[in-house]
Order: structure tokens, then sequence, then C-alpha cells
């Protein structure tokens, strides 16, 4: 059985432990986001709490980065994304400095607190920026992975994280391969799944259905949303004929968008764009709000089903 | 140099640069067809007296790690800033007249990976000094003595982020942090107090735990005299330099139509007679 964490908190307790050999700063802004509350603990002197002021918190990372030092700081990833919008964008971004910007809680995964906590539009916000790089682990495995990567990326990263504890996919095997899509799973030739972050189960779990039922999956794990993998995309395209993308995300602006985007400039194939329609979030179980959405594993499948029926031939 | 000490013949020195910066701020704003002459030419004392006395700065090294850090929040005032950063030696004074156009180095707000000298991009209101919070950290963090000058203006002051940056530099009582609000009344619309009062200025800013020194940010030796003090405050100090908008060209002063327009030919001609003279007693 393998072992189940949240990959918030995977990320935030690497990040501590990687504190010890890396010269790093952490900004915080009065959260339990992803543990990064405790680094103060061990590295009083590069850690700096805002209070609840996430504007201030950004820029300030800005000011802390242009004098040379590498700043993650984390927050939900409503108020990153949303109430920092700006400061991520013309203080981060736009001179290229070196923050990470840690968003927690993405999706639907808010416990029950509902649409003003749940981040169903910080990819889109996020993808829109120039130079900015966006990477979503899809486990805890995967997450402890991409800490020890981001330690040595330079420049804005956006990471988006869940909340709940999810089992892991991988073990440890497993090597985060920036800007490559990992291929999780690949029956054959009848439909590729492309999904980010925790989803990737639901993905793996509706190719065995499907499996079950004489149909060939490929499964990629798009871990790294931007820079987008198009020559994974554009394989899957060519070598599959359709291509069922899935998001723990509003389908308009995400991973879904950036998929099509590539998917209709070099190899158009029928697409199917699983992730949340144009509503907010609400309260609610997460499993209750994906199967409302038609984002659960057996939705997956029968959306998968029309879509492979729709292919040509 | 001894940054704090300065003697009449540096007044005078620092006074006459003042003129030339004025003189520039016009002709690249008049080149450019646009931009902001306004709250250009009401920080120019400051700016003067930073770049060409106070600042501990190497134009030959702009990316000198202990150096001095100044943030032009009000980023729109740029013109005041490239002409300072021109001729203290960072890059050509020729480049002055290209500001805004395609490719020029001069962007309309500044930028710190386009133009040499300017530490901190700016020009949406109200970040600078969180930025300059976040210099500040990292010079205590890493033991350097550099000091960080942000520069606000008085309208900016309506921004709510300028007062979150002001609770974090209070907290942390950031002694090596100085914002400087340029309290010339006006904003684009009019009267800065017609449109959203910021007074109590000096009372909000020593709520959240800075010193607060006052001076009148056109008369050279009160500007440096000021430096001086908040320097010697060893605590975040804030510098409420009262300022004229426009000052020095007798059309634009106090008046919120030249916040952001670009004088023509005629008027370029007046602008620049009216600087020359001003002050010839």
């Amino acid at each position: 059985m393998a072992k189940t964490l949240a990959t918030r908190i995977a990320f935030g307790k690497e990040l501590i432990r990687l504190g010890a050999d890396h010269d790093f700063v952490v900004c915080n802004a009065d959260t339990k986001a992803c543990g990064l509350q405790d680094f103060g603990k061990y590295y009083p002197e590069r850690t700096f709490s805002f209070g609840i002021a996430e504007q201030d918190m950004t820029t300030a990372a800005a000011g802390l980065a242009a004098c040379g030092n590498k700043v993650f700081l984390s927050t939900f990833a409503v108020f990153a994304t949303m109430r920092a919008c700006e400061q991520v964008r013309t203080f981060v971004c736009y001179p290229k400095l070196n923050v990470t910007v840690i968003g927690t809680h993405g999706g639907l995964q808010v416990g029950s607190d509902g649409a003003t906590h749940a981040a169903i539009e910080d990819v889109a916000i996020m993808r829109s920026f120039p130079n900015m790089t966006i990477v979503e682990p899809a486990d805890a495995v995967a997450a402890v992975a991409v800490a020890r990567w981001a330690v040595t990326y330079e420049g804005p990263l956006y990471i988006r994280l869940h909340r709940n504890p999810v089992p892991d996919v991988y073990d440890e095997s497993y090597s985060f391969s920036f800007g490559k899509a990992r291929c999780a799973a690949n029956y054959g030739r009848d439909l590729t799944i492309i999904s980010s972050g925790i989803l990737l189960r639901k993905a793996l779990e509706a190719a065995a259905l499907l499996r079950e039922r004489g149909l060939a999956i490929r499964v990629l794990d798009m871990a790294t949303i931007k820079p987008l993998d198009k020559e994974a995309v554009i394989a899957a395209a060519k070598e599959t004929g359709a291509i069922l993308t899935l998001e723990d995300h509003t389908v308009m602006g995400g991973l879904g968008s950036a998929v099509a985007e590539t998917v209709v400039q070099h190899c158009p194939v029928p697409m199917e764009l699983v992730g949340i329609p144009d509503v907010f979030g609400e309260s609610g179980d997460a499993e209750e709000l994906y199967k409302a959405h038609r984002m659960d594993t057996d939705s997956i499948v029968e959306r998968s089903l029309a879509l492979i029926g729709r292919k040509g031939n | 140099m001894n940054h704090n000490y300065f003697t009449s013949q540096d007044v005078a020195r620092l006074e006459s640069q003042a003129k030339v910066l004025r003189e520039d701020i016009l002709t690249m704003i008049h080149a450019a067809g646009a931009g902001h002459p306004g709250g250009s030419l009401s920080a120019v004392e400051m700016v003067t007296a930073l770049y060409f006395h106070v600042l501990n700065i190497d134009p030959q090294n702009p990316q000198w790690p202990d150096r001095d850090r100044f943030i032009l929040s009000k980023g729109h005032a740029c013109p005041v800033l490239y002409a300072a950063l021109a001729r203290r030696g960072y890059f050509d004074p020729a480049l002055l007249t290209t500001l805004r156009q395609y490719g020029s180095i001069l962007q309309g707000h500044p930028d710190m990976k386009r133009t040499p000298g300017v530490d901190m991009t700016s020009g949406s209101l109200g970040n600078g000094l969180a930025a300059g919070v976040g210099m500040a950290l990292s010079g205590r963090l890493h033991h350097q003595d550099y000091m960080t000058y942000v520069l606000i203006g008085d309208g900016e002051l309506q921004e709510g982020m300028v007062w979150e940056a002001a609770m974090a530099a209070g907290h942390h009582d950031l002694k090596n942090l100085i914002a400087i609000v340029d309290c010339n009344g006006v904003q684009i619309n009019g009267w800065v107090n017609d449109i959203m009062t910021v007074e109590p200025i000096a009372d909000k800013w020593r709520a959240f735990g800075w010193k607060v020194v006052g001076c009148d940010g056109h008369d050279m030796k009160d500007v440096m005299t000021a430096l001086h003090t908040a320097r010697s405050m060893r605590h975040p100090a804030v510098i409420l330099m009262r300022t004229v908008k426009g000052k020095g060209v007798s059309f634009m002063e106090d008046e919120s139509k030249w916040h952001g327009a670009a004088p023509d030919e005629e008027e370029l001609a007046q602008a620049i007679h009216d600087v020359q003279t001003w002050g010839v007693i």
C-alpha cells in the first residue's frame, strides 16, 4: 500500500530539509499552507513574516531577489495568484526575479472552505505571464523531487500544490524531469489522457478500467504545465488520435487550454477537456465536487469512450 | 566620501546640477512627446542630492552588491531618475532623448533589466516601499551596511499596500530603510486632498513605528540635512518633503494638467528659460 501524504506537506517538509544545504530564504503570510511556518524554527534568520499581507510579501520577495537571494514564498493559491496577482506579474515576472511562488490548496481541495478559497483559475492567470514557469506534482514523491529541483531553479516559478493527502502514484525510482511529460502508462493507441497534479491517479484508474474494456490508453503526467512539452502533445495527437485533458482547475485557460493550443496548431484531433466548467467552487467533499463536475474516475471513463467515438474512421 | 558631511560648496554644486537635470527632464519629455514632467520636477533636488552626494554607488559597477539602493516608487517620474543616472555616468546622456521609444533602454516606467543603475522595476504605484523592505531585509541578513531609499508620491499614499509595507518596516525595525514622500499636493485629476485625503501624513507614519523628518524639498541645504537626520535615526525613517509639482517652470507649477503632458516646442523654450533664470537673484 502506497503511503499517503499531501503534496503541499511533502514539498514544505523537503524544503525545510533542503534549507540546511541551500541558502534560500522563505517569506510567509501567516497561513498553514505547506508547513513553511516552521522554517523559522530551523533557520530563523532566513525566514521573514509579513503577516496577512500577500501583496507586500510578494513585492518584498522581489526586493529580496533583486539583492541576489533565492526566495520561496508560500500561501494559498487563491491569494498568491489573485490577491498578489499584479505583484507576481510586474515585480517578479517582468524583471525575471528568482522568486518561487508556492500556491497551496489548488483546485477544489480546500476542505469545505468553498469558492472564496478554491483556486480554480490560478494556472490560467500564471500561465499568461511571460517568464513564468508552472509545475504541479502528482503526488508526495513527485513533490519532494520538485522541491529538490526548485531550489536550483533560477527565475519566476509557480508551484501548485494540493491540500488533501493522496496515495502515492510513484515510488523511489521517480525523478522529476523539468519540461518533460512523463509517460505514466502506455497501453496503446486509442487515446491519450494528459493530466497535471493529483488527478493523475484518476487518469490511471480510468485507463485501467478502459483497458478492461479492450481500449488502449496512454497517460501523460504533465507536471510542467509551462513551458509545455509540445513534442509529447504532438506525438500523442499523431499516435493516438484523441486527447483528453484532466485538471483540477477551470477548463478555461489551464492545462486543457495549453494542450489544445498546441494540438489545434500542429495536429488537430478530437479533444475532451475535463475540469471545472465555468463555475466557482463550493463547499463539499472534494470527491463529491469532482463527481458533480464529471471529473471522477467513472465520468472520465464515460467521457473517454465518447471521445474515442468521435475519432475519424 | 563621507556621505553625511557637506559644505556650502557642495550645496552650490548640487544646485547647479539640479538645473541640468531639470533641463534634461523637459528636453526628454518633449522629445518623447509624452511623460510626466510635474512629479519629475518636484523631486529634482532630492534625486540630485542622493545621486550626486549621498548614495554610496559606483556607476562603473551598477550591480555592486554593497551599493546603496534607490527605488523610484512613483515610477512615472522616471525622467528625473534617468537624467540623474545619465549625468552620473551610468549611460550616455545622448540616450535621454530616446525616452519611451521602441528599443530604448529608457522605458516609460523604470525597468531594472534594461537601464543601468535602476535598482528596481516600478511604475505600478504602492509597490516600491515593499520592494525596499525586501532589500533592507536582505542587507540585514547578509550583514551589508547599505541603505535603501524609496521615493513615494503623496497621492501614492492612497495605495493600501504602502501601509502594509510601512507596517512591515516598523515590525522588522528596518533602520537601513528610508522612505521619502514627495508632498507636491497634486495628482492627475487635481489636489490630493480633494481626491482622497492623505493627511495627517506624519501621524500615519509615526503610528506605524517610523521616525518622521520634514524638509523643504526645493531647498538643497534642507534636503541634505533631512537625509543626514533620517540616516541617523536608527529606526525606519521617512522624510516628508514639501514640494511644488512642476517646480521651476512657471506655467507647470501646481498644475495637475502637467502631471502627464509633454511641452511643445514653444512651451519647451519657455520652460528652459524659466529653469535657467530660476533662483537667479
